[in-house]
Formats: structure tokens, sequence, C-alpha cells
């Protein structure tokens, strides 16, 4: 792979321009070269000094020679000079003669054309905080800390255990916004955005570990659940784990000596001062930018916002302000895993266009080695059984499962690991591959889902047919569910194993099919993601369709004004519209509605009929990128559409811009209107920040007009929480309602009537408006049609699906084709951008190819056998099977075939077989099963 | 003026930088991947699992 890792290495000075920068690295010394280090771990085995484990946040101790952690990478150890007494015996010990004491700090320079700054964040240091007791009692720990402690490879094993006594703990109490959303106490206004969701997952979790009986009460201002389905992950915290969440913010920990209990001091709601004690307490830090990075901007000149999160602008989200340098993740400002992921795709997308003329110039193309002929060969199976840290090894007997896998016929080698997905566990594998001459291979371990494809390219590395491979996932469908029942966990995976080993005798090599990529795309929908995503194609290059059912481009962000930073949106927006249009790489359709599509990856056909007179065209392109867009909820509720002093905040908007506030003396806002309910049981992320805006957009015309924001939850995530206190502070008031007691609102001649329950009251207040303004949620754009068409999920609210929640947010399940903007999910301006760039950049590394290859799992019809009942071309979900009313046979176009097996099973006369599972490859494993019984 | 350079230097490995690595590798340009520390997977590679599946981090 042409990335090359440069560890232990910070940059000094950047130089130049972009496309041609000159950068100059300090390599501080790491003592062990990391070429000539196998990471066998003899050096930190045999080194006498012992030194805090920063990796577990000091819960645990290392040694002065050592790894972070077993799968790291790259895979060799360094030395601790701080600790290190330099006593010789590592370098006695080590085989590899990779330790160099004498090693020193070097400085190299290196050209590169563009930069990217994703240099992250680090958790707030609470230990300044005394009323938290954080570093004064041993069972109050940071959320960080508390992470190591839930992890297999942690400093308890996985074990919840409290630091003080290793006593399981009973009830444990989070604290949110520890370091953030405080500029009192920490001068950090901002919200980290990422601690609501993660003191969820940690309390589900510890939950999970504990078995019996665990309290997990979390303590919180707002829950600000905010991404794609968190609210459902919360709900189930809540309603289904029995989570408990506290409105309240605490004042003072006193840990009882005693016990090393913690008394937990609060005030609740009403106000009336609260004691519960809890035996572990868990502070949600926030992220915060370390000094290191600081010190790297103030080198590099690049601006810092006053919380030291990277200046950036709404419309230019990774740019920092020196050319050709871009950022991404938390330091471009405080972000979850999708969101970083998302951004780091946007960077890499502009890095690139900077730099597309010299793509390629500076990497060299790895050969795979040519594959060795081995279905004649007798099978030589090796059989690898994975611990998967504690997870399979805590329950299964993996030494007994691993003997009994040796004794299995064909089976002439076996092996167990600690993690057999780690990278020296896939050297190990090689070389025993080549030592033992083994054909087959069988990996007892997690799921293939996830897997199964690092395996498969070990193999290739080797010169073996990838499909040679099966895994046995001893872990999900076995040490996972049995936990409670070790010994039939053990037996299971014998049996699971067994099954492996018969599969593996029955496999054969299987060639891929390599189809050229067509180097055009097709972007579907020209708001302001689609448009993006045009851009940066175009800029690296590639010719682009651009689809737009409307007569213009633009789509919802026309109806907008400024962003909550004040940017104006139509001026933006109407320059986006002049380059796209004025691109030649890109093309317009204007009017335009997709009515067929074919093809796959690489090389799709989609017809589109524009204009007025429905003119069809005919597209071919290699990647699609669906950016199809949102639009405002309608409301049905709060006498919308009944009484026209009832608007959105879209509506809103458009008054304020028209005729100001100058004659409103009171308005409401009710927050969550079309979210957060049963129909949508999501939440709309942008609500609260449309209601701040226009709140203080109020203030700002009249500030004697007084504003009440009725709200859930305020969810002004990251720097937006600064507008949030802007308008707490311009008098703007916010009071709290229960889903379960919401307003009430009535007309009258003298304006809207509001009722509701003041939470701190407890009392029915009653608001009069000139103005009843619902922060109406966003509903996904109807793709009934397009869906059907280009055979598209959706989840239930109509929001297309990513591959991956997490790891592949910008990437749809069927590959080669892309999601970006609110078409994926409610989102900001600035986000919709950052992640249509991305869809871009993922788009490019499938275009950047000339041609790519195709799984060998595909149907196959046996035409002699075949009756052609037409069964398989009524069920294939793809609708591939088809008639050939030429030849008189039914066709199975294998470079369309997604290799579901639908077909071969509903097969009466089982003519059609799925290759890699065929019936006689599944037939071995159920046999294999039955020896036993 | 000189002919432009086919890399791009990314400053920290973490899941963005690792991310953004990737995606310009398989573009077919050559990546600097620099992190201060002697491990990459920053942040990300402390956390146990992530939500909503429940997916081991590492």
């Amino acid at each position: 792979m042409n990335i090359n890792l440069i560890t232990n290495s910070e940059v000094k000075t950047i130089e130049g321009e972009p496309g041609n920068f000159d950068v100059t690295l300090v390599n501080h010394p790491r003592y062990i070269d990391p070429v000539k280090c196998t990471g066998c771990g003899e050096c930190a085995r045999h080194c006498p000094v012992t030194a805090v484990n920063e990796y577990n946040l000091g819960l645990d101790d290392r040694r002065a020679a050592y790894i972070e952690y077993p799968q790291a990478v790259p895979l060799a150890f360094a030395i601790d000079t701080d600790t290190c007494v330099g006593c010789g015996l590592c370098e006695k010990m080590c085989i590899a003669k990779a330790i160099s004491y004498d090693d020193e700090e070097r400085e190299t320079e290196v050209k590169v054309g563009s930069v990217i700054l994703s240099s992250g964040s680090q958790g707030f240091d609470p230990s300044d905080l005394d009323y938290l007791g954080y570093g004064k009692y041993a069972n109050v720990v940071t959320s960080e800390e508390f992470e190591r402690i839930l992890s297999a490879s942690g400093p308890y094993f996985g074990h919840v255990m409290r630091p003080l006594d290793r006593e399981e703990p009973k009830r444990i109490a989070w604290l949110q916004c520890v370091g953030s959303r405080d500029v009192n106490k920490t001068g950090n206004g901002y919200c980290s955005s990422v601690c609501c969701m993660y003191a969820v997952k940690e309390a589900m979790i510890a939950k999970e570990h504990i078995h019996g009986d665990l309290d997990c009460v979390v303590f919180n201002m707002d829950m600000r659940t905010f991404g794609k389905d968190y609210e459902k992950y919360y709900n189930r915290a809540r309603y289904k784990d029995g989570v408990q969440f506290v409105k309240a913010r605490i004042h003072t920990i006193i840990e009882i000596p005693e016990t090393g209990d913690l008394i937990v001091k609060y005030a609740d709601e009403t106000g009336a001062m609260q004691e519960e004690v809890f035996s572990m307490v868990v502070l949600s830090v926030g992220l915060k930018i370390p000094d290191t990075s600081v010190e790297l901007a103030n080198r590099l000149g690049i601006k810092l916002n006053k919380y030291n999160f990277t200046a950036t602008t709404p419309f230019t989200p990774v740019l920092t302000n020196r050319p050709g340098i871009y950022t991404c993740g938390v330091f471009q400002g405080p972000k979850d895993i999708p969101g970083s992921v998302t951004e780091a795709s946007a960077a890499a997308c502009l890095a690139g266009s900077d730099i597309a003329e010299s793509r390629g110039k500076d990497i060299e193309k790895i050969e795979v080695p040519e594959e060795i002929d081995v279905m004649s060969q007798d099978p030589r199976i090796g059989v690898f059984v994975c611990n998967c840290g504690i997870n399979i090894g805590g329950i299964v007997d993996v030494p007994d499962v691993q003997e009994y896998a040796s004794k299995l016929p064909y089976v002439v080698f076996s092996d167990s690991n600690l993690f057999t997905c780690s990278q020296d566990t896939q050297d190990k594998i090689k070389e025993m591959i080549v030592e033992h001459k083994l054909n087959r291979l069988v990996v007892a371990s997690c799921s293939p889902k996830t897997h199964e494809p690092m395996f498969m390219e070990t193999l290739e590395a080797c010169g073996i047919n990838k499909y040679l491979f099966e895994m046995a996932n001893i872990r999900n469908q076995n040490s996972w569910i049995h936990s409670n029942n070790p010994d039939i966990a053990t037996q299971k995976a014998k049996d699971l194993v067994r099954m492996a080993v018969a599969r593996s005798l029955t496999l054969k090599s299987l060639q891929e099919k390599v189809v050229p990529v067509n180097k055009q795309a097709l972007v579907i929908g020209g708001g302001i993601a689609g448009m993006n995503a045009s851009m940066g194609l175009a800029n690296q290059g590639f010719n682009v369709f651009l689809v737009e059912k409307e007569a213009e481009l633009g789509g919802f962000s026309r109806k907008l004004h400024h962003t909550i930073e004040g940017d104006d949106i139509r001026a933006y927006v109407e320059k986006l519209i002049g380059e796209v249009t004025a691109n030649e790489k890109v093309q317009v359709l204007r009017d335009a509605r997709i009515i067929g599509f074919e093809g796959f990856k690489g090389s799709f056909a989609t017809e589109v009929a524009v204009g007025s007179q429905a003119e069809k065209q005919k597209i071919e392109h290699g990647v699609i990128i669906v950016a199809t867009g949102a639009t405002e909820y309608t409301p049905k509720e709060f006498l919308y559409g009944e009484d026209d002093r009832v608007v959105t905040q879209v509506q809103l908007t458009d008054r304020l811009e028209e005729k100001g506030a100058s004659d409103l003396s009171s308005v409401v806002m009710i927050q969550c209107v079309g979210s957060r309910n049963e129909e949508n049981e999501n939440c709309s992320r942008i609500c609260c920040q449309s209601a701040v805006k226009n709140a203080l957009h109020i203030k700002k015309f009249n500030p004697d007009a007084q504003v009440y924001v009725l709200y859930r939850d305020i969810r002004t995530y990251g720097m937006l929480e600064d507008y949030y206190t802007e308008a707490r502070k311009q008098g703007v008031i916010f009071i709290r309602f229960e889903k379960d007691t919401p307003p009430s609102v009535e007309s009258s001649s003298e304006g809207i009537l509001v009722t509701v329950e003041d939470h701190i009251l407890k009392q029915n207040l009653e608001i009069r408006a000139d103005l009843l303004t619902l922060s109406a949620g966003m509903t996904a754009t109807d793709t009934d049609e397009l869906s059907g068409i280009m055979k598209l999920n959706r989840s239930p609210e109509g929001f297309f699906i990513e591959a991956h929640v997490k790891l592949r947010p910008v990437d749809m399940p069927s590959e080669g084709v892309f999601l970006c903007g609110t078409a994926h999910g409610p989102k900001l301006i600035s986000e919709t951008i950052s992640q249509a760039q991305a869809a871009a950049s993922r788009a490019i590394t499938f275009l950047a190819k000339d041609a790519i290859k195709l799984s060998a799992i595909t149907a196959k019809v046996d035409t002699d056998h075949c009756v052609k009942c037409l069964t398989c071309v009524r069920s294939c979900p793809f609708g591939v099977p088809v008639f050939n009313e030429k030849e008189k046979v039914i066709e199975i176009n294998e470079a369309i075939c997604h290799g579901c097996g639908v077909c071969a099973g509903v097969c009466p006369r089982q003519a059609i077989q799925l290759s890699f599972y065929e019936d006689d490859q599944i037939l071995s494993k159920i046999d294999a099963l039955m020896e036993a019984v | 003026m000189a002919e432009k350079s086919g890399s791009v230097m990314v400053l920290g490995a973490g899941i963005a930088g690792m991310q953004a690595s990737l995606d310009l590798a398989n573009s077919d340009y050559n990546v600097y991947l620099v992190d201060k520390s002697p491990t990459i997977g920053g942040m990300m590679a402390r956390l146990d699992k992530t939500f909503p599946t429940n997916d081991c981090a590492m």
C-alpha cells in the first residue's frame, strides 16, 4: 500500500506552495528499529523497569521497553528513555538486533503537494476541578479511563471493577459536560458533541458486562443524541436497558472513607438538594485540543478559533487559512467518529484536487504473486484458532479446540493466537503457509462479514487462491451467546471447527472477473450536496452528469437565507451554481428524471428523461452519488395550516428577512415538532440551532420582543453552544417540557395562547404569542420511484442507508454507490458540504482505477437440467436472471449477480449452484455436524 | 513552475488521518502518514466498543 508510516515524528516547518511543499520532520528516537523489530516482546519481558502505562491511562503498568497494545501498527516496540535505566538487558535479549541505544533525534525533508492536519484531541483533564474529587478519590474516573476498564485489552481484562478495591460496582454515575459547556470553571464554552452518546454506550455495556444488578445514572443538562438514529439508541438505553437520566449538574462529590463509595450532591429540577451514594463516578470529559497541536498550528501559521479548533467557515469546512493545507476530524471541531471519517474523506478530496495532474506519479504498483495451482495437490489444511483477547478465550478452552483441530483429517498445521486478525499474525500465517505447504486455510474466530477479506488477502499474498478459505465463527455465534456455559461453548467450537475443516476440503479455486471502469460519474440531485460532489469530481479531472429533477439547481437551500454564523447562503448557492454550470467537466441535466437503470460498479448505464419533452438520454458511468436532499416537515400539530400566525422556522426566517421584527412583541417557539415522537423517532439535528438563530435575529432587530423557546433538550452541539449561551444572555427564555406533557395552543384574537407546564414551578404557564414558530423537523425527499428503479435501500424514515454507520458513512451497501447531504440524514450546510466532498473522494477511489475485480461468488445455471420454470427470475431481489428468448435458456450475468443465493435456494431442480456455496459444500458441513450425533 | 508532487502528508494517524490516507492511497496518490506516538490509531484505539453496533473499536 502506498502509505508510508512515519511514527515518533513531528512537523517542524512547511515551506512552499500548494503542489510543492517542502516539509521538515523531526524524527524522535525510538531506540528500537521498527524495520528490524519482529514484535516478539522479549525486550519487554526482560525489562526490569516499571513505568506508567499511558495507553491504559495509568490504570496499570508497562515496561520501559514497550508496545502500546498487541495489535499496534507498526508492530514494533519502543524504549521510553524517561524511565529506562540503561541496563542493557533488552539489547542482549533481542535476536533481531533491533535495539540501538545511540539512536538520535534526526531531521528529514519530504516533498509533498498538499497537507492534511488531523491531529485530533485529548480528553479534558479534570484534575483542577476540586469539587469532583478526581485524583483524590480512586473511584472517580474519567470516561477515557472507563473505556479502558471496559476493554478486554484494558487493565482489568474487561471485568468492570472499581480502581480502589477491584470490587464490582453496584451503582455508577456519569457526570456529563465535564470540561464542556462550562465557561466559568474551564473556559470551554463549546459542547464536545460526543459525550452524551459515549455515556449512554458505556452505561449499556457496563450493564451487559456485570450481568446482574447495576444501576446506571447519567446526570446531564441536555441529552444530545442528535446523530442519525442516535435517538433510537438513547431510547433503548432508557426504556429497555433501564439506564436512568437525571437533569442536574453535580456540585460536590465526597468519598465515604470506610467503603470508598461516593456521595454525589446536586440540586434537582425543583431546586431541592439531593444526595445519592454511588460505588463509582465516571466523569464524561470533553474533547480538547492538546497544547502540542496549538504549537504545531502556530509553527505552520494556521489560524485557530478561540477554543483552539481550526478556524474554518461554514462553506469551506476543511480549508485552513493556508492554501494547500486542510483540516479534519476533531482538530477541525468537536465531532464523533462518522463525522471525523466523513470529514477526513472531504480533506482527502481537496488535497487530491491540488495535485490531480500528478496522480500515480509517486507510487509503485504492487504485484500479487502468480497463483500456484493447488487443486491437483492433496489437501493440506492449516487451522488458526483465535482467542479474540478474552472474547473467545475467556469462555472457550482455546488450547483444547486447537488440539482437537490438529487431529482432524488433512489438518497439517494448527495454532492459536491472541488476535488472529492482527498484522503480526498475518505474517505468521503467511510463514506457516509456505513452511507447511498449506493449500487450505481455516480460521476459527469471528464473523466472515468483517474479517474474511483480510484473511483471503493473506492467502493471495502467498499465491494461493483466496477462495480456499473457510471461517468458523466461534465468537458471535458461540462464545458471546454461551458465555454462561464454557463447557458447551468449547464443545460447540469444536463442532464448528470440524464443520469448517470438512467444508474446506470441498472448496475450489475460483477466478474473479476483471471489468474496466468507466471514468464518468452520475450525481443525483443538484442541491448544495450534489453540486459540491460534482465539483469535487470535476476538480480531479472526472466527467460528471449532474441530474436535477427541478428546472433550477440549488435544492432546498434556495429557501434559506443565512447560517447561524451570519454567512449568506443565497450568495454562496448562486456562486456555486455559477461554478458548476461553467465547469466543462460537469454536464447539468435540469428537469430530469431517472427512468431506467442497469449495470454494476464501474459500469453503470442510466436512462434519463430530460426537459418538458421528456427527451430520453442514456448515460454510461462508473459510479453514482446520491444527493437527493430533504425538506422541512409540514406540521399537522399546533394549529399549523389553520391559523396563519403559526409558522415554521423556515417561514419565520423569510418573514424576518422581509419585515424584520419590530411589530413582534412576543414569539413562542416549540421544538421537536415532527421529531422525537412515535411517527419519527429521530432527532432532526438542526432545529435547535434554527430556533436559536431566529431568536437571536429577533432580539437583534427588536431587543424588547419576548422570545420563548419550549424545548425537550437543547442540542446546540459543537461551536453552536456559543449561540445558545448568547441567546440566554440576550434574554431569550428557554422552558423545558416533557414528551408526555407537550404544550397546548389555542387561537384567540389577542394572539396564539400557548400553555406549558414549567418544570421548575410545576405549574402551567400561559404565554401569549404574536407568532408561534414550530421547529419542524426534516423529512426525506420522496424517492420512492428512484429507489425502486435503482434498488437503493432506505430507512423506515425514508433516508438512504450507508454501508456502515461508523466506518463507511458515505458509502452505500451496493458498491460504487455513494451518499451525501440530507438524503443521508438531517444535517447542517457545513456538514453537507464536507459529506459531499467526502462522497467525491470515495467515488474517486473507484474512478482512479482502470479496472476492478468482481467477486467470484456468483450463481451459475446448469442449462441441461434447467426446466425454465422461471422461479429464479421471479425470486431474484436484483432482477438478474433473464430468459434468453433466442437461445431458450436462463442466463445469469455474473457481473451483476450479488451472490445472495436466493435463486440457488428456490430452484426446484437444484439446477443453480452458487460458487463457494455449492450444495455439496454446504452439505459437507451438515454431514460433519452429524458425525458427532 | 515545477511539476507538482504526487504525494500528500497527513499529520495525525487517528481515525481521521487513517481514513484520509486510505482514500488518497486508493486514489493513486502517495501518502506520508505522520504521528508523534510510536503507534497509529489515536484516540479511537483506546475505545472499547462503538455504538450502535457495539463493534470493537480496535
